[in-house]
């Protein structure tokens, strides 16, 4: 799983980019968004997402279902 | 630098009076963009401030309240993202607390804030001060906030620059602050204890956690202690401002006056809680209520012995232009600053405005040393509101108020003490019965309201209210006027033509000062 942002409740304030250890985080119109493919949900980085984390929207950054769990591949 | 003053003859001063005469005249009865407001108190230098610290300041609208009748500071939005939450804060929307527009409002990069501050320095000579104050925390954005100084002290050296911050990771940031020449920082402090704070701050994020409860506010309070010590250490001006909680922190606040006074700062601005359920906050939601106008102004006299107190600030909008209480920034949206192509900056017209205003100051303060000549040995003191749109005069309509500023009279000559909002009281026609007993209750703590105008309507329901319509002292100096009117009232007193009484309390206006534009 990756994560992902709500756009509808996201602010749009850009903490959460230069967190990102994968920078999987990039502005679009106005709110930002989660590259699934380059989130590493912060596994091997942090012991918290890091977007979850900074984000002063409770429930904003979230767990994207669509993908499967990551995994470390060694 | 000689050549260019020496250039500027009062011919071409001219000009810089009609385009003062301008923004004054911009406003008026049921127009909605309100200017020319500002507040003002003491005279030349304060006597419990040291010298180099008021020539540093005397100038800034926000830190003197005496300047800022006459110098403007502005705001941009290039620091979106923040570090904390606060409980008085919801980061959606424009925060009625710090001065700071929410997230969704205008959001800037560096280089068209740079512009934009050429662009209405250029146009509003007394703009002499450019803040950053957020919507988030200035040092939470350091690479967006320092590029925006670096470009505007390229081209604008004049220009004094601030910025507002929370102080969690100001410890980090002191030199490069130092070494852009920044000579004010304000650091948002309400408690240096983590029990008081924790009802106030749910989280921080720190070193890559969410860190809640008491820890969070221990480490806050650590780091913004050591940061005001570093700036103090490193010779930059600290102000503290406090948000004033009724039940959390009112009591604790001369704790933290102490606390910063003790480390170095400067100055303490001590604001009024705004909280409403609308705003969507933690505090607003669950109906914490701000204090009364008396309860702040008690709190604020009694820190007021322990350092210089604030009480001018209006909490006003950050991304607000012009005069504080005054904002043109409708002439200065993103859009029309792309819009232009190559902005000149016109320092020897600022140079000469400022030159103009040095003059009017000094006549004002030699007014009111004369007026304070014979003044009688009394107990007695007195409020009075006033009507102005600045210059330190009696110059505003009653009906086209939309703030007065609030003045304590008595022995000791007279003292700014705040100012209070009103809603219009003239709309062109409409609403006027309405608002009327809303400006009472906001001025009701005073004796006496100075206007340069006022109807007969509005004037007998003061009356009734027990509040002296006062007109004759129009376009006179503020404080100068409310010196002779004591004079007359005390002497009335003494002649047994009146009894005096203390007055009651007075509401502060709930919702952040932000003018339509
Ligand atoms: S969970 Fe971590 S890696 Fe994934 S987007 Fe958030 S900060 Fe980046
Ligand atoms: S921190 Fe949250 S609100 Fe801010 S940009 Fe990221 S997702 Fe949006
Ligand atoms: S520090 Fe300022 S922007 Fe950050 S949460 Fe507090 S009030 Fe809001």
């Amino acid at each position: 799983m990756a994560y992902e942002i709500v756009a509808s409740l996201c602010t749009g304030c850009c903490a959460c980019e230069p967190e990102c250890p994968n920078e999987a985080i990039s502005e679009k119109k106005n709110v930002f968004v989660i590259d699934p493919a380059k989130c590493t949900e912060c596994i091997g980085h942090f012991d918290e997402p890091q977007c979850v984390a900074v984000c002063p929207i409770d429930h904003t950054c979230v767990i994207d279902k669509a993908y499967p769990r990551y995994e470390v591949t060694a | 630098m000689q050549s260019t003053i020496a250039s500027v003859s009062t011919q071409e001063v001219k000009p810089l009076e009609q385009l003062l005469e301008k923004i004054a005249d911009h406003k008026g009865c049921g127009t909605s963009s309100e200017g020319g407001k500002a507040s003002c108190g003491s005279s030349g230098g304060p006597v419990d401030m040291a010298p180099e610290v008021w020539e540093k300041v005397k100038n800034h609208p926000c830190y003197s309240e005496e300047a800022h009748h006459h110098y403007a500071r502005m705001h941009v939005a290039v620091a979106p993202a923040c570090n904390i939450q606060c409980n008085y804060c919801n980061r959606k929307y424009d925060c009625a607390n710090e001065s700071r527009p929410g997230v969704v409002s205008e959001k800037l990069t560096p280089e068209q804030a740079s512009k934009k501050v050429l662009a209405v320095a250029s146009a509003i000579p007394q703009m002499t001060v450019l803040g950053i104050a957020g919507p988030g925390d200035p040092l939470a954005n350091p690479a967006k906030t320092f590029k925006t100084f670096e470009l505007i002290a390229k081209t604008a050296p004049d220009i004094k620059l601030c910025l507002s911050t929370n102080g969690l990771s100001l410890p980090d940031h002191v030199d490069t602050i130092k070494g852009f020449n920044v000579d004010h920082v304000t650091i948002t402090i309400n408690m240096v204890d983590p029990e008081v704070g924790q009802h106030i701050y749910p989280w921080i994020f720190w070193k890559n956690k969410r860190v809640t409860g008491i820890e969070a506010s221990r480490i806050l309070t650590e780091r913004q202690m050591l940061g005001l010590e570093m700036l103090t250490a490193a010779g930059v001006l600290c102000k503290i401002n406090s948000v004033m909680i009724p039940g959390i922190n009112d009591k604790h606040l001369a704790e933290v006056n102490r606390a910063v006074k003790s480390r170095g700062a400067f100055l303490h601005n001590i604001m009024p809680l705004i909280s409403a359920p609308e705003h969507g906050t933690v505090f607003g939601l669950n109906g914490q209520r701000g204090p009364t106008a008396q309860e702040l102004k008690a709190l604020q006299d009694s820190c007021e012995g322990d350092m210089n107190m604030m009480r001018h600030c209006r909490q006003c909008r950050a991304d607000a232009v012009g005069l504080l209480g005054e904002d043109r920034s409708a002439e200065f949206t993103t859009e029309k600053i792309d819009e232009m192509s190559e902005v000149v900056y016109d320092a020897a017209t600022r140079k000469a405005y400022q030159e103009l205003v040095e003059a009017e100051r000094s006549e004002k303060v030699a007014a009111k040393e004369a007026a304070m000549a014979d003044l009688d040995v009394t107990d007695i003191k007195i409020m009075i509101a006033v009507a102005t749109k600045g210059q330190g005069r009696v110059n505003e309509h009653f009906g086209h108020a939309t703030e007065f500023q609030i003045y304590e009279v008595g022995s000791n000559g007279s003292k700014f003490v705040g100012h209070r909002r009103v809603d219009l009281y003239c709309q062109g026609g409409y609403g006027e019965e309405e608002t009327l007993p809303s400006v009472v209750n906001a001025i009701n703590d005073c004796h006496a309201v100075f206007v340069a105008k006022i109807g007969g309507c509005p004037r007998d329901e003061l009356k009734a209210a027990g509040i002296d319509p006062v007109d004759r002292f129009a376009d006179e100096f503020i404080e100068e006027s409310a010196i002779s009117y004591f004079k007359e009232y005390f002497a009335r007193v003494c002649a047994r033509e009146i009894v005096h009484v203390d007055r009651g309390d007075a509401d502060i206006r709930q919702g952040a000062y932000s003018a339509a534009a």
